[in-house]
């Protein structure tokens, strides 16, 4: 372990930032290749990914599990549509996304202090509460945030080097929808690189031994509500970006945008994909993103009605939730990673892929004994009060 | 004073329908450590089961009893189809679990029984009870709909507190291990504990649609409301439920009155919030908290 | 990431590095594509896309799951019996018709995706009937901006064509709440002057624009308003407000599903005064079936709970068989209906945008453009005979709906007049008596016939 510290670890800020630019150059790629409607929907999901993966910072290194994020992002949104609305000119669009991700984190504060000082169902209560709650506030407060109808959210014109960079890049100019496509991958990247260093930096490691083990951090005189709280601020900005981002695919912001459904999505992707994983967030926001229309799309080519079909995609979307728990409970890219210890494990000693212990008692994590605590992580059986001993 | 008493009157009913629907979560949890976030679907399909019943012109204590039953089974099969392979596994897999039978429940309550709206009827009449000349915001079925919660928290109680099998179904909950070595059969405590909390699910989900409307949605709202009934009163104690909905039901019931209808979800936060702040584990937890 | 020997990370960074190369690759081809792309190719046919010689093709966002479903997912049934009604018997100009019904849940974030996909995806000629004003909301900037027509929208907002300066591509269809609000306010004031009235509105623009249309005459009777927000099914405590303010007449602004719960709750009140409900809300035979179970010991039948209720229409509906427009609805319903189903006012609805939609093509003329179908429908669209009661506003300068409708009151399921057909519009636009679209009645085929305008 310590031998492979400084090789692999030493500078997680320049692997992360290579693997950035590698993905940066496939999605503008992407981005470029595919039609209209394919950018609008992998602008879609860019901007569950950025959610799903502040989410999963939370509940997967933290050990916070949050039914409500939906309630951040409808913060990020409205904030970024008060931006947006008919006032000209706009602001600066990094003034906007910076206004959404500083409203919501303060939001985040608020509530993240009181969600310090609860656990497991209880926090999952007051999170659940939370997600119904906010969208109400839109209507009581209609003058302003224009009620049930919403608020319109005017899609700034991309600048003008951004318009000659990309038209010398691909020879099109872009439109707008496409011009947001860009702009929520671009986020996403970014969040993803700042969340990974996170994870990998004192910070994370603080997050992970609470999660772990509450007494062994303390004793190495880690403050618990403070770093619950600092994950949550974390998380909720993080979400709070999100929906400054969903405001402007969307192009209205309105409480019937923000339901229930919206915060379970979120979690859903996030487990999907993997807990505690990045990618695996973004693996989860792509299925959710993707799926339903090729479903619907499957319905209507068997000859069922318009209806049928429609309510074919939850019936599949809900069968491979419940699927994916029962055959891969770590997630696809954790029982990927599993799989692959396992199969290094079999190839020679040289891999010493034990097993993590398992800890029933722990409330959010399941005890799948194949599945690493993270990606960012070595999956080196280390015992929760090392890390805390360390940190 | 009217509007007074109309508001206290409705908010103890809508009380007493949530916190049957926390009984239900209480006892789910109670057995296995899970929150049952498919509770809500669950009594929504037994409840088209017994309305399906009362349309074809059979009387409506049978489609109540079918509901019942069916609830007993469908909840026994859900336990041991899909929760079984995830008990002890953490909250997490099993809240996710849940979710994703909530919504395949739904899909399939759609397209089996088609979306449009449909009465369902309520015995006892849906007329206000009349005292003295003026009408009291009381129908038959809404003082059914108290008995009944009270009736189910007693024999809960009875249940747990003084019966052989409760103690089982206690011990399989609280140490399994411990359970098994004395001899319980865990497995079957914990079936017999989601079957039990699915009938009382049904329960609520016929009391709420009874003398209202019936579609595949017509539960969601108590998705949220119950599972905050059930948090604030400690999800260990059934009587807990039992307060904690109706303390709730009587609020939002006050709020939706006097400040308006949009604020009861915030409403609902900010109580839950403050007494969680005082009392993490809610306001009648039997066990301590366990710190994990 | 995995702790590994040094051979393995070797190995990892090799693969890594190709995969780098490969993306880079392909970075630079769809690049090299990019460039290569032909300009013009993309925007000669933008006027005509989905129309061919032999199809044209339309779609609509509408709640088919969802907490909206119940009721509205009947509407794209009707305009796909219409539809397919008019295409056996030749279609338009010789094209069929070809409708694409999208779930959007009543989500608007849906309702964006939906409407990318039926424009960029299925390429349709135009929107029709996009259901609801939230989600509604969502589509109509991009509709606007691609010069896609956004015709007839479901919903009473006044948004969908007050300015047609702003949104040229969108059309109203229904009246909009306004005017029906003006309506009942103008029969209030002229019928139950004295009358202390109370407003029971729906928390978003139909409570909002109806109640601004009701206060134009009416405004020194009011006394009191409640909203209820249609996710908490409990109106208990806004009718036990309304009790308490003693108010003699109530004015619902409300869904139909919530119009069967403000009766319910009536009863359970004992709090009966004069009931006025919206159109929207107020379909008898929908409403009185959600009410007829609940007969038992309570009332006689579920629509005679309805009896003595005011409301207003402006298309005929179910309740009315013997309306030559129903007549034809029925028998297309028939004929093209989903079998087993009952024909309903939401089907009726549909499939009376429907007819709108096929009168709009009609008057477009064999050059089918989606600038001409607008151009056409601002010139000829205030002259359609249709099964509305009152003529379209529609001209260069108002793309809004219907202009007015009548009001009835409702003896046994069925709605008896009270007043001639009244006919307003937005603002201080005084309520005039119009009875000249009452009579149109539908051509012996059923299919319209609208001469091309120009």
């Amino acid at each position: 372990m310590p031998a492979l510290r400084p090789r692999l670890g030493s500078s997680p800020l320049l692997r992360h930032l290579l693997v950035a630019l590698v993905g940066g150059a496939v999605a503008l790629a992407v981005l470029t290749a595919v039609d209209d409607f394919r950018a609008g929907q992998l602008a879609a999901m860019a901007y569950l990914g950025i959610a799903a993966a502040g989410l999963t910072v939370l509940t997967g290194l933290n050990g916070q599990l949050s039914l409500g994020h939906g309630a951040f992002m409808a913060i990020g949104a409205y904030t970024a549509a008060l931006f947006l609305g008919d006032v000209e000119p706009a602001a600066p669009l990094a003034v906007v996304l910076l206004a959404a991700t500083a409203v919501a984190s303060l939001v985040g504060l608020v509530v993240g202090l009181a969600a310090a000082r609860l656990h497991g169902p209880y926090l999952a209560g007051a999170t659940l509460a939370l997600a119904v709650a906010v969208p109400g506030l839109a209507i009581y407060f209609g003058d302003t945030l224009g009620g049930e109808q919403g608020l319109s959210v005017r899609v700034p014109e991309p600048p003008a080097w951004f318009a000659d960079l990309l038209f010398f890049l691909t020879a099109v100019d872009p439109s707008r929808g496409r011009f947001v496509a860009y702009l929520s991958w671009f986020v996403l990247i970014v969040v993803l690189v700042l969340l990974a260093n996170l994870s990998q930096s004192r910070v994370g490691r603080t997050w992970r031994a609470v999660r772990d083990h509450e007494v062994a951090a303390e004793l190495a005189g880690i403050s618990l509500t403070r770093a619950r709280v600092v994950a949550f601020v974390v998380s909720a900005a993080t979400a709070g970006l999100a929906g400054a981002l969903m405001a402007m695919v969307v192009r209205l912001t309105a409480p019937s945008g923000f339901t229930l459904t919206l915060s379970l999505t979120l979690l859903t992707a996030v487990v999907l994909g993997g807990l505690g994983s990045l990618a695996g967030a973004l693996i989860g926001a792509a299925l959710l993103t993707f799926l339903p229309q090729v479903v619907t799309g499957i319905g209507s080519d068997l000859g069922l009605d318009d209806v049928q079909s429609a309510e074919l995609a939850p019936l599949v979307y809900g069968v491979v939730m419940i699927l994916v728990i029962l055959l891969a409970p770590a997630g696809l890219v954790g029982t990927l990673q599993g799989w692959r210890l396992r199969r290094r494990a079999a190839a020679g000693p040289a891999a010493p892929a034990v097993p993590a212990t398992a800890r029933p008692s722990d409330p959010t994590r399941p005890s799948d004994p194949t599945r690493p605590s993270d990606p960012t992580h070595p999956t080196h059986p280390t015992h929760p009060t090392d890390k805390a001993g360390r940190a | 004073m009217q509007q007074l008493l109309t508001t206290t009157l409705t908010g103890l009913v809508l009380g007493a329908v949530y916190a049957a629907f926390a009984l239900a979560l209480v006892m789910i949890w109670r057995s296995t450590r899970v929150v049952n976030f498919a509770q809500a679907p669950m009594a929504m399909l037994t409840t088209y089961i017994a309305l399906v019943i009362i349309e074809a012109g059979h009387s409506f204590w049978l489609g109540f009893v079918a509901a019942l039953l069916a609830g007993l089974v469908l909840g026994a099969v859900v336990e041991r189809v899909l929760v079984r392979p995830v008990e002890g596994k953490g909250d997490l897999n099993a809240v996710i679990l849940t979710l994703g039978l909530f919504i395949v429940l739904h899909s399939v309550a759609a397209l089996v029984f088609g979306s449009r709206y449909r009465s369902f009827p309520a015995p006892f009449g849906v007329r206000g009870i009349e005292v003295g000349g003026t009408t009291v915001a009381l129908t038959g079925f809404g003082i059914f709909t108290i008995l009944a919660v009270v009736v189910v928290m007693g024999l809960l109680v009875l249940l747990f507190r003084f019966t052989d099998v409760g103690l089982r179904m206690r011990a399989s909950a609280h140490s399994p291990e411990v359970a098994r070595l004395l001899g319980v059969r865990v497995g079957r405590m914990l079936t017999l504990g989601w079957a039990l909390a699915a009938v009382v699910g049904s329960l609520a989900g016929l009391l709420i649609a009874g003398g209202g409307l019936v579609h595949p949605g017509y539960m969601d709202a108590v998705v949220v409301y119950g599972f905050v009934a059930a948090v604030l009163g400690g999800l260990d104690s059934p009587g807990g439920a039992v307060a904690g909905g109706v303390l709730l039901g009587l609020c939002l019931s006050f709020v939706s009155g006097y400040l308006g209808s949009e604020l009861v979800a915030m409403a609902a936060l900010l109580i839950l919030v403050a007494v969680l702040l005082v009392k993490p584990s809610g306001l009648f937890a039997t066990t301590a908290h366990r710190r994990v | 990431m995995s702790p590994s020997t040094p051979r393995t990370t070797a190995d990892r960074w090799r693969r890594r590095t190709a995969a780098a190369t490969a993306t880079v690759l392909t970075c630079a081809l769809a690049t090299a594509c990019g460039a290569g792309q032909d300009r013009d190719d993309a925007e000669s046919p933008a006027d005509r896309v989905g129309v061919t010689d032999d199809t044209i093709k339309v779609g609509g966002h509408f709640p088919l799951t969802g907490v909206a479903a119940p009721g509205y997912s009947e509407i794209p049934s009707g305009h796909q019996a219409f539809y397919d009604f008019v295409n056996a018997e030749g279609g338009v100009g010789g094209r069929e018709i070809e409708f694409v019904a999208k779930d959007d849940a009543y989500n608007p974030t849906n309702t964006t995706q939906v409407t990318n996909e039926l424009v960029l995806s299925d390429e349709i000629f135009g929107m029709v009937g996009g259901l609801g004003t939230p989600t509604h909301g969502a589509a109509i900037d991009f509709l606007n901006d691609e010069g896609v027509p956004d015709l007839f929208v479901s919903s009473g907002s006044r948004q969908w064509g007050e300015t047609p300066e702003e949104y040229p591509m969108t059309f109203g269809w229904q009246p909009d709440y306004v005017i029906e609000g003006k309506v009942m306010g103008q029969w209030i004031a002229e019928n139950m002057p004295d009358a202390r009235v109370g407003l029971l509105l729906q928390d978003d623009d139909l409570g909002a624009d109806g109640e601004a249309g009701v206060r134009e005459f009416i405004d020194d009777q009011i006394v009191e308003v409640v909203s209820y927000t249609p996710s908490n099914t409990d109106i208990a405590p806004q009718l036990a407000q309304l009790q308490a303010a003693d108010v003699d007449l109530v004015i619902g602004f409300s869904v139909p599903s919530f119009t069967a719960l403000s009766q319910l709750v009536a009863l359970r009140l004992g709090f009966d005064p004069q009931w006025m409900y919206t159109n929207v809300g107020s379909d008898p035979s929908l409403v009185g079936s959600l009410l007829a179970t609940f007969s038992e010991g309570a009332v006689a039948d579920g629509a005679s709970l309805l009896d003595g209720v005011i409301t207003t229409e402006y298309i005929p509906g179910v309740d009315a068989p013997e309306d030559p427009w129903v007549q034809l609805w029925q028998r297309v319903w028939d004929e093209y209906g989903e079998e087993g189903e009952p024909l309903t006012n939401y089907r009726i609805y549909g499939m009376s945008q429907a007819y709108t939609l096929v009168q709009a093509l009609q008057a477009a003329g064999d050059d089918l453009t989606r600038e001409g179908v607008v151009a056409a429908i601002e010139e000829a669209g205030g002259d359609f005979e249709g099964p509305g009661l009152a003529p379209f506003r529609y001209s260069a300068d108002s793309h809004l709906g219907l202009s007015g409708m009548r009001v009835v009151q409702l003896e046994g399921g069925v709605g008896q007049p009270l007043t001639p057909v009244l006919t307003s519009d937005l603002g201080d636009a005084e309520v005039t008596e119009d009875e000249s679209a009452a009579g149109d009645a539908p051509p012996e085929s059923g299919i319209p016939d609208v001469e091309p305008v120009g």
